[in-house]
């Protein structure tokens, strides 16, 4: 691979995961830009993974101020309200995070996600947002489809034990290992919009039960104007009400979305802490595979519950891309 | 299932980890996230510049310090009114003995090789504490439940034992780049800078071997006077090209063999070349010995070239040079080290050397330094999801919550559409002879073997024991440990060099031994047979011992290592088998039939993984499946389901 060549001080530090993915895999992550829009356990996790990986520079976006309930799930925070106090977010991780690889720049950017124009998406390579509405998905993920530079787009959600991650690498190259050769194959991807718009009836009938479930919450708030994860168990019988005018609309078995992980996701919509480091792990490892080239990505969503323990990924795109 | 509706049991819980490396850092901080309140954590060792990519919680200014001390500071900043105790210390001192491992609730492991994870087992049996095990290597990890009379204990299934080659196949018939290294480390370093009093197989065997070694004594001895230069050109040309001639010689070797190609200096850098090889004086402005690099006199900067043989030869050259004038003391004394740069270098080079000799494709310092090093390949988010995984069991466990009980599989490429793949957990092997009574047996030549070979290749090397006592009836014929007196302690010496059929109530076939390990609370009984003859290629122990499995273990350097396929350097193609790093054992791949080669299994090979050779099989109701492996060979009707 073209490019300069790793420093001694990059070596020595990367050195075991180096043996993992390649020299220059290594070189590329260290040229890669990656955005990340909304800070919870999950995003914290996901940040850890690749400031330590040596990502080129991560910026960060949330404008929320620090309060007790935003540490439960987050080590990056400081305990000490005298610390955290008055400070946003990203402003305390990006202090933390800094800590962990002077080698990478972490930057903190302010202003609403929805505001920030197609430009704006432009300077990264990887965007991933998490913690917000899903018109806010639907509109960045098109604003990063619409430009001439391929952004890799991520959401990712973790509600109670519940993880959910979306995946658009547009039409994305890459080289994986078979047998003892190296192929090179692709992958297009659909955008969350055409994702999400395929007819319930025409999906496999083992798909995981949490796509369901999480599209239905999804609408809830959308359609009662609440903020991501902003529901209690007093929403329950509307959620109830909501599901079962979904599948009469898609023709989907009632019994097809348990009530009972309805429930659970309403009920305490904040994540459950040993969840975040294994959704913020895939992920990592998935913007590793799409930045390096190097290994077959997601495609295009990955589900994983506590209940039942699976790390299930689930491909949305056979039915109205063809590919 | 937030936070909150486990709090009891969690706020409640003791729980002990064992390792503050890649696995540990993530399980600390996310035990005390989840709201454990009083964790103790032990690892021996210290922080080292290669840890930082993974290891979160410590810094560059940190290196040399205790990790666990580190690790619990670290974990303060941000849950500072829990509380952690740190050790350390290695777990197998005798202070972590069964008392103290009854303690707590749960035992959680996240260490790096097959010795301690056994330790830890026993204790873990031996107090009736769950102990859940787990390990990673690249993107490959699992997580086990190991709960005493209900699953399976971590030694229930075989594990591979650590690889080792034909001593002929390292001396003489190289066929691979490993077996050049396993040369230039254990043969060609040893005998130059380590203890000369250990016998070392150097020499290349030929038809009269007795001449050879003789002569070889001569040429690795450096005389007071004798030039550093020539010196290091009389051992070039004696290990590259003249034990290469000797070897040539035997042409029953070379029926169904590539013929390799002497080496000699002058041809591989000629004369006026090796003038101007090396200046010292760059290594010269510094006392720090560990910074004494060939490369760097040489000028050669990237570790990922691989070089040519004209530059391995300068390496080599260099770097011996640089050993006896600038780490002259510690010759004679030295083993080899994979954080010692200039060991590395000549290790590397002279692999290269012998590889092309023998044909083999050459390959750089840093992969070298892999497969030397036997260093496992670590990334962070590998052990941020086992340590997820390890603390959903945790919580589990402590609810006691057994119909949930999984062990979990952590993929690189979906099988069954699965990233994560839970598997229930089996029930305990009633052939083990670490949770069960079974006896072992044992085939042994009782006219011919002494106490100490049964010490030695069975109770230690076999049986993981550290204070073994043997006991033939009431008779006591061994023991180890520190209240002994002066008399026993020459009786026991005495009785080690005795051969077995010789002791007053003679071992022989059908006596049995019973063997226990004090600290370890374990016991075990040996049904001896007699046998006459072994095998000496395949039964090198010269006996067998029977009951106790153990998996021949396959290295893999070929390229068709799965596990890794985003790697490049085919230094990850070669599975460690003993390695130093903390998050994984040794490896060895299983290939599993459908669940793609990627379940790895790395020696840290939790109980469970060895099955995996068989089919995975879906059970499929609609509403809860669950995928369970059908278990290899004939052990499957011996495993149910645990319900």
């Amino acid at each position: 691979m073209d490019g300069e060549e790793l420093t001694e001080q990059e070596t020595a530090l990367y050195d075991r995961q180096i043996r993992v993915w390649g020299a220059d895999a290594q070189r590329r992550l260290s040229k890669a830009h990656i955005l990340v829009c909304g800070i919870n356990g999950t995003t914290a996790e996901f940040c850890k993974n690749i400031v330590l990986a040596g990502v080129g520079s991560l910026t960060l976006v949330d404008d929320r101020v620090a309060t007790e309930e935003a540490l439960s799930a987050n080590f990056l925070i400081p305990s000490d309200e005298n610390v955290y106090g008055g400070k946003t977010l990203t402003e305390l991780c990006r202090d933390s995070l800094k800590d962990f690889n002077p080698m990478v720049r972490v930057s903190v950017e302010k202003g609403d996600l929805s505001n920030f124009g197609g430009e704006f998406y432009g300077n990264f390579d990887v965007v991933v947002i998490s913690c917000c509405s899903l018109s806010t998905k639907k509109l960045i993920n098109e604003k990063c489809r619409k430009l001439s530079k391929r952004v890799a787009f991520y959401t990712v959600d973790c509600r109670d034990s519940c993880g959910e991650i979306f995946v658009d690498l547009q039409l994305h190259k890459f080289s994986k290992q078979k047998l003892e050769e190296t192929i090179e194959c692709q992958h297009n991807y659909p955008s969350f919009e055409e994702s999400i718009s395929v007819p319930w009836n025409a999906l496999p009938r083992r798909m995981s039960k949490l796509y369901f479930a999480m599209r239905v919450i999804e609408r809830f708030e959308e359609a009662e104007q609440r903020k991501p994860g902003e529901v209690s168990i007093a929403d329950l019988p509307g959620v109830l009400k909501l599901k079962n005018e979904f599948c009469e609309a898609q023709s989907l078995k009632e019994s097809h979305i348990p009530d009972a992980l309805l429930e659970r996701l309403v009920t305490d919509p904040r994540e459950f802490p040993p969840v975040c480091p294994i959704i913020g792990g895939i992920l990592g490892q998935e913007v590793i595979k799409a930045i390096s080239g190097k290994g077959e990505p997601l495609k295009n969503f990955f589900f994983f519950d506590v209940m039942d323990g699976k790390g299930i990924t689930e491909d949305l795109s056979n039915a109205n891309t063809g590919s | 299932m937030a936070t909150q509706k486990h709090s009891p049991a969690i706020k409640g819980a003791k729980v002990l980890m064992v390792g503050a490396g890649g696995i540990g850092c993530e399980l600390l901080k996310t035990l005390a996230l989840s709201g454990f309140q009083d964790i103790h954590i032990i690892d021996m060792d210290t922080i080292e510049v290669s840890n930082l990519n993974r290891q979160f919680l410590f810094r560059q200014s940190h290196v040399g310090q205790s990790k666990a001390k580190v690790a619990r500071d670290a974990v303060l900043k941000f849950r500072p009114h829990i509380s952690i105790t740190p050790y350390h210390a290695n777990v197998k001192d005798p202070n972590f003995n069964v008392e103290f491992f009854k303690e707590f609730n749960v035992v959680l492991n996240g260490l790096d090789n097959l010795d301690a994870r056994r330790h830890v087992n026993r204790l873990c049996l031996a107090a009736d504490v769950p102990l859940i095990e787990s390990g990673t290597t690249g993107f490959l990890g699992q997580v086990t439940v190991h709960v005493k009379g209900r699953t399976e204990c971590y030694e229930c299934q075989p594990k591979p034992a650590p690889k080792t080659y034909p001593v002929c196949t390292i001396t003489s018939t190289p066929s691979k780049f490993v077996h050049c290294i396993v040369w230039a480390k254990e043969l060609l370093f040893a005998k130059l800078f380590g203890d000369k009093s250990q016998a070392n197989d150097l020499n290349v065997r030929s038809s009269d071997g007795a001449s050879s070694s003789e002569q070889a004594e001569d040429v690795f001895e450096h005389r007071k006077d004798e030039d550093i230069e020539q010196y290091g050109r009389k051992i070039y040309d004696h290990v590259f090209g003249y034990n290469i001639e000797v070897a040539l010689s035997n042409e029953e070797t070379w029926k169904n063999r590539n013929r390799p190609k002497p080496i000699y200096s002058k041809d591989a850098m000629p004369n006026d070349i090796s003038q101007q090889n090396g200046n010292v004086e760059k290594n010269g402005a510094t006392n720090d010995l560990s910074s004494v690099s060939a490369m760097a006199s040489l000028g050669l900067k990237n570790p990922q070239d691989v070089w040519s043989l004209m530059e391995n030869s300068r390496v080599f050259l260099e770097a011996l040079k640089l050993f006896f004038m600038k780490r002259g003391k510690e010759i004679g004394n030295m083993t080899f080290d994979k954080d010692d740069q200039l060991a590395v270098e000549f290790v590397t080079a002279a692999a290269n050397i012998r590889a092309t000799a023998f044909g083999i494709p050459l390959h750089s310092l840093f992969e070298a330094k892999g497969i030397a090093g036997n260093i496992v390949h670590a990334v962070a988010t590998t052990n941020a999801i086992i340590a997820g995984l390890i603390v959903i069991e945790t919580i589990k466990v402590l609810q006691n919550d057994t119909k949930n009980y999984r062990m979990t599989y952590c993929l690189e490429h979906p099988t069954k559409k699965m990233l994560l793949m839970p598997v229930e957990p089996f029930e305990p092997n009633k052939s083990c002879y670490v949770c069960s009574e079974t006896p072992l047996s044992l085939e042994i030549n009782t006219n011919r073997a002494k106490l100490r070979d049964i010490v030695e290749k069975i109770v230690k090397a076999k049986l993981g024991m550290n204070f073994p006592i043997i006991m033939h009836g009431l008779a006591l014929l061994y023991e180890v440990g520190e209240d002994l007196d002066e008399v026993m302690k020459k009786n026991y010496a005495a009785n080690l060099d005795k051969v077995l059929c010789e002791f007053p109530s003679p071992v022989t076939s059908g006596t049995m031994l019973s063997i226990e390990d004090l600290q370890q609370e374990l016991s075990c009984n040996i049904n001896i047979k007699h046998r006459e003859e072994f095998d000496e290629e395949k039964e090198p122990d010269g006996m067998v011992l029977s009951g106790w499995t153990e998996a021949t273990s396959v290295v893999k350097d070929d390229k068709k290592s799965n596990a890794n396929a985003g790697s490049t350097s085919s230094a990850s193609q070669l599975e460690a088998e003993k390695n130093n790093e903390i998050e994984s054992g040794t490896g060895k791949k299983r290939k599993l039939s459908e669940v793609s080669e990627a379940v790895n299994p790395d020696i840290s090979s939790v109980a469970g993984d060895t099955r995996s050779q068989g089919k995975l099989e879906v059970l499929d109701d609609d509403e809860d499946d669950i995928f369970m492996f059908d278990d290899w060979e004939s052990a499957t009707n011996k495993k149910k389901r645990l319900q």
